[in-house]
């Protein structure tokens, strides 16, 4: 079986991310780059656990964390997260528009969420909350946006993957690439949960 | 794969696959709604005024574990089988991620 | 579209390099780079040794020397045992599972481009205002304080180079689940094969924290940050843990390789299968899982209490059982085996007990109250030497020897090959072993002279004459790949008459389809099975085919010099208007390359079935 070859519903595969060898090497690949992932997060989560009372000078959690924002980007971030299972849904049902239209709202939810970050930081260094203020702020800034840029990456990414695969429909070539994209988006979700309640709840609590 | 198997019968293939995706998205909206309902209480036990620090973080720590243990099993298949190895690598990171950050909550002179 | 038995201009050749996603190729690339990494380090450490002959030497100055000092630990772990270490793995590996390539051979070229920018870039440093200063380790507190830009190159190189180890792990971990040969199960893999995998694992787990720790330090360095600076707050331990979770594990992913290169040798020569062969195993995974929960050991005499260094000293020693298990399997493998005394087997002879004083030292430091007394001595540099070159050196050297003819198709000269083994051997024990004594008599580790009528006049001039041996050994074995080079004439598919493993089944070099047709696999140490049954090749799996290949790309060499343009930016930011627009440029080149790497569709190519029956008659005409 050709990996561009044209399918019909019949003949895709029931887990057309791992019909071909470079899909299995793929999905296995990149679960290895997310256990790695998993140690690079927490490298950054025990550095601001440990520098996160080192304000310095400068303003603490309890006096800078907002809920309604945090709890917006929140919402913004795990819907987001649901929509693109929806996406795989769909192309697991070899329905292609339905799928591009899920990830299409993905996106925009994830810029959604980026626009709100981005407000927030803007915001934040307004109150005089520089990166170079503190320990503290240097830690929060390099972990929440660390995520953030994986957020950004990951826009481009999904982005790209539906432009070019726009005209041509899902074969076996691209199903594992949409598929690993997607692994991508509910690991940046799962990231935000612990950052959502270390840095924002833990930071509010004190 | 299912797909050799039933090879005579194309259609009736594809009608149980469909039923069982659909089926399957019918729990992945389950645990998407209890996600959001995890959340919820998280962030209603920080903004609740009656419960002290030492409960809280413990407790809002424990929402988060469950919540993405969701994430992994349903949205991420994890419980699908052909995780094995996905789930090995997973879970040594996390055990070196839990051993970095005991070390940095412990031993960094703080 | 094969490029099979083409003769090519230089140019061609070139190009063929810098778009080579071949396994066999990127071995060579790495060999050389590592190789060339490596002479430059014997330099450094030349120097060091030269300042240190006698008392009150002004060879080179106290700022220099620091400088060379850290150029020497940096450039020997990361430029050159890491890659020598990949120039293995990537040579031998594919074939010894019966896989024809990669898994990722995109990401295998990748890597080795990433790695090859990043020590280019460190050693730029030389010429641009100076290299770092505050040892291979970077400590913050001192590193903060580096006035030179050299702890910049430092961290923006080792960051790029980094990455480039990163991807080459995950690529071996898939390269041996999915695409070992039928019948090769996990338990029929030769313990080359294993060592890289766990070693591959290793470097998933370790390297992330050391890309943490470089980012903070490049915050501070140059934008600004506060992690490691107590005036605000910063708490430069945290750099110390970062640097020793990664730095700690590297110690074994650099070692186990070395036990992996061995294992093959010693059941080869002693043509005898490997003793104890799953506790080998084992052991293997047991070093590496325990690899990660040792590093403090490293910070015993930082202040982090006594129940902290107590549970730090009592698990690295537990790593001395699987390795203990290892070091009597090799032992029983010889054991009434009918050996045979090559170059390779003699490193691998004198490996044991070099490297068993290295793992007896290791324990002493591994006592948290002794270790007061031996941080910071020569003590502890004589017990890493004797790990590092006792361990990984002897079995790079080994492993050179042993599959230079499967790389190049040519045998290294044995006679030249026993000289460099002697001269290596015997100054290797002359500069480290007296370095003990030198460190228990109280001579401080990374201090650029001493004084006279201390006692350490003999011990250091010693030390001094047995660096000039290996260097010796190190001329000489770049004498014999010259002359093997030019003189030497082609071997067969299994110059050593005793391989055991599925790459001497292959001709030498293999070519480039690794395998006409896949291997069936039918125990530990396949090809052995069939030349015991009488049989001259392998059992294949599947009837002659066209065979699939990869196309060759010159993307990864493209989005490697980004991120070199880019460090190259960031690094001058502060001091020249160019600098942020040229960071930015060198980002764009990269994500862009990563852009037409996603879009372009790569669907290899095909060498058919002719051709491959062609080069086959060839290679067994050879």
């Amino acid at each position: 079986m050709h990996v561009e070859e044209k399918l019909t519903p019949e003949t895709f595969p029931a887990e057309p991310e791992k019909a071909t060898l470079e899909g299995k090497n793929k999905f296995l690949g990149f679960w290895f780059f997310l256990g790695g992932e998993t140690v690079l997060f927490a490298s950054l989560f025990a550095t601001f656990l440990a520098l996160r009372d080192s304000v310095a000078n400068g303003p603490t959690a309890q006096e800078l964390f907002k809920m309604p924002i945090v709890f917006l980007a929140t919402m913004l971030l795990l819907t987001s997260s649901l929509t693109s299972v929806y996406a795989m849904h769909h192309m697991r049902n070899f329905d292609f528009k339905k799928m591009q239209l899920w990830l299409g709202i993905t996106v925009l939810l994830g810029a959604g969420f980026l626009a709100l970050e981005i407000y927030e930081f803007t915001e934040y260094v307004h109150e005089g909350f520089k990166f170079s203020t503190s320990a503290f702020s240097s830690s929060f800034y390099t972990l929440v946006g660390t995520h953030g840029g994986h957020v950004a990456f990951g826009l481009l990414w999904i982005l790209t993957l539906m432009v070019r695969n726009a005209k041509r429909g899902l074969n076996l070539y691209n199903a594992p690439k949409f598929y690993v994209a997607s692994l991508y988006w509910h690991f940046i979700d799962v990231v935000w949960v612990f950052i959502f309640t270390v840095v924002y709840l833990m930071g509010m609590v004190g | 794969m299912a797909n050799h198997t039933h090879v005579q019968n194309p259609k009736v293939d594809v009608q149980y696959r469909r039923k069982k995706n659909a089926e399957e998205m019918k729990h992945q909206i389950v645990s998407f709604t209890l996600m959001i309902f995890l959340t919820l209480i998280a962030f209603f036990a920080v903004g609740y005024e009656g419960f002290s620090a030492w409960f809280s973080v413990p407790f809002i720590l424990l929402l988060a574990v469950v919540q993405v243990i969701f994430q992994l099993y349903y949205f991420m298949h994890m419980s699908h089988k052909g995780h094995e190895l996905p789930a090995l690598f997973l879970y040594g990171g996390v055990v070196v991620a839990f051993v970095t950050i005991w070390a940095f909550l412990t031993v960094v002179w703080i | 579209m094969s490029t099979l038995a083409r003769k090519k201009g230089v140019g061609a050749v070139i190009w063929d390099y810098l778009t080579t996603v071949d396994h066999k190729k990127i071995a060579i690339l790495y060999l050389i780079a590592g190789g060339i990494f490596f002479l430059l380090g014997g330099l450094e450490a030349m120097i060091i040794r030269i300042q240190l002959a006698v008392p009150n030497n002004d060879f080179i100055s106290a700022g220099f020397y620091n400088e060379v000092l850290t150029m020497h630990g940096t450039t020997m772990i990361f430029l050159a045992a890491m890659p020598l270490v990949f120039a293995m793995m990537n040579a031998v590996v594919p074939i010894q599972i019966g896989a024809r390539d990669v898994a990722f051979p995109f990401l295998n070229a990748l890597g080795f481009w990433l790695f090859f920018f990043g020590g280019v870039f460190l050693n730029l440093s030389w010429f641009l205002g100076g290299a770092p200063d505050a040892g291979w380790t970077s400590y913050a507190s001192l590193s903060l304080a580096s006035p030179t830009h050299g702890i910049d190159f430092y961290v923006l190189g080792l960051q790029i180079s980094g990455f480039g180890t990163l991807i080459g792990g995950i690529n071996f971990l898939v390269t041996i689940i999915n695409m070992r040969a039928p019948g090769m199960t996990y338990m029929r893999m030769p313990m080359f094969t294993w060592a890289t995998f766990v070693t591959s694992a290793l470097i998933l787990f370790a390297f992330p924290p050391l890309t943490v720790g470089l980012i903070f330090m490049m915050m501070d360095r140059l934008f600004g940050g506060n992690f490691f600076d107590p005036a605000l707050g910063g708490n430069t331990i945290i750099w110390e843990h970062l640097f020793w979770i990664f730095g700690h594990p590297e110690v074994y992913i650099l070692v186990l390789p070395a036990f992996g290169i061995f294992s093959e040798i010693f059941a080869t020569f002693s043509r005898k299968r490997l003793f104890g062969y799953s506790s080998m195993v084992f052991a293997t995974v047991l070093i590496g899982f325990l690899g990660f929960m040792v590093w403090a050991h490293h910070m015993f005499t930082v202040g982090m209490g006594p129940i902290a260094n107590a549970i730090f000293a009592v698990a690295t020693m537990a790593i001395a059982v699987p390795t203990g298990i290892k070091i009597f399997n090799w032992l029983f493998t010889m054991w009434g085996g009918s050996i045979r005394f090559t170059t390779p087997m003699m490193y691998a002879v004198a490996f044991i007990p070099s490297f068993v004083i290295g793992g007896v030292t290791g324990v002493m430091n591994a006592t948290a109250a002794a270790d007061y007394q031996y941080h910071d001595s020569y003590f502890v540099v004589a017990h890493f030497h004797y790990v590092i070159v006792g361990g990984v050196v002897f079995a790079l050297l080994a492993g050179a020897h042993y599959w230079w003819p499967k790389m190049f198709g040519k045998m290294l000269d044995e006679k030249l090959g026993k000289v460099t083994f002697w001269l290596f051997f015997i100054g290797f024990h002359l500069t480290f072993f007296i370095q003990h004594f030198l460190g228990l008599m109280g001579m401080p580790r990374r201090v650029f002279t001493f004084l006279p009528g201390q006692g350490f006049e003999t011990g250091n001039m010693i030390s001094t004459i047995g660096a000039f041996f290996m260097a010796a050994g190190t001329i000489v074995l770049l004498a014999n790949v010259v002359i093997t080079t030019v003189k030497g004439k082609r071997v067969g598919n299994d110059p050593w008459e005793d391989g055991r493993t599925l790459e001497w089944a292959v001709s030498s070099p293999a070519p480039e389809y690794n395998f006409a047709q896949t291997p069936l696999v039918r125990g530990l140490d396949a090809y052995w099975i069939e030349k015991m049954e009488g049989k001259k090749g392998l059992t294949p799996a599947e009837p002659l085919g066209d065979i699939h290949m990869p196309n060759p790309s010159i993307l990864p060499f493209v989005i490697s010099l980004g991120l070199f343009v880019a460090a190259f930016g960031f690094l001058f930011h502060n001091d020249h208007a160019w600098g942020t627009p040229v960071g930015v440029v060198g980002l764009l080149i990269t994500l862009g390359a990563m852009f037409f790497r996603s879009i372009i569709d790569d669907h290899g190519f095909h060498i058919h079935k002719e051709e491959v029956m062609e080069a086959e008659k060839k290679g067994a005409g050879a």
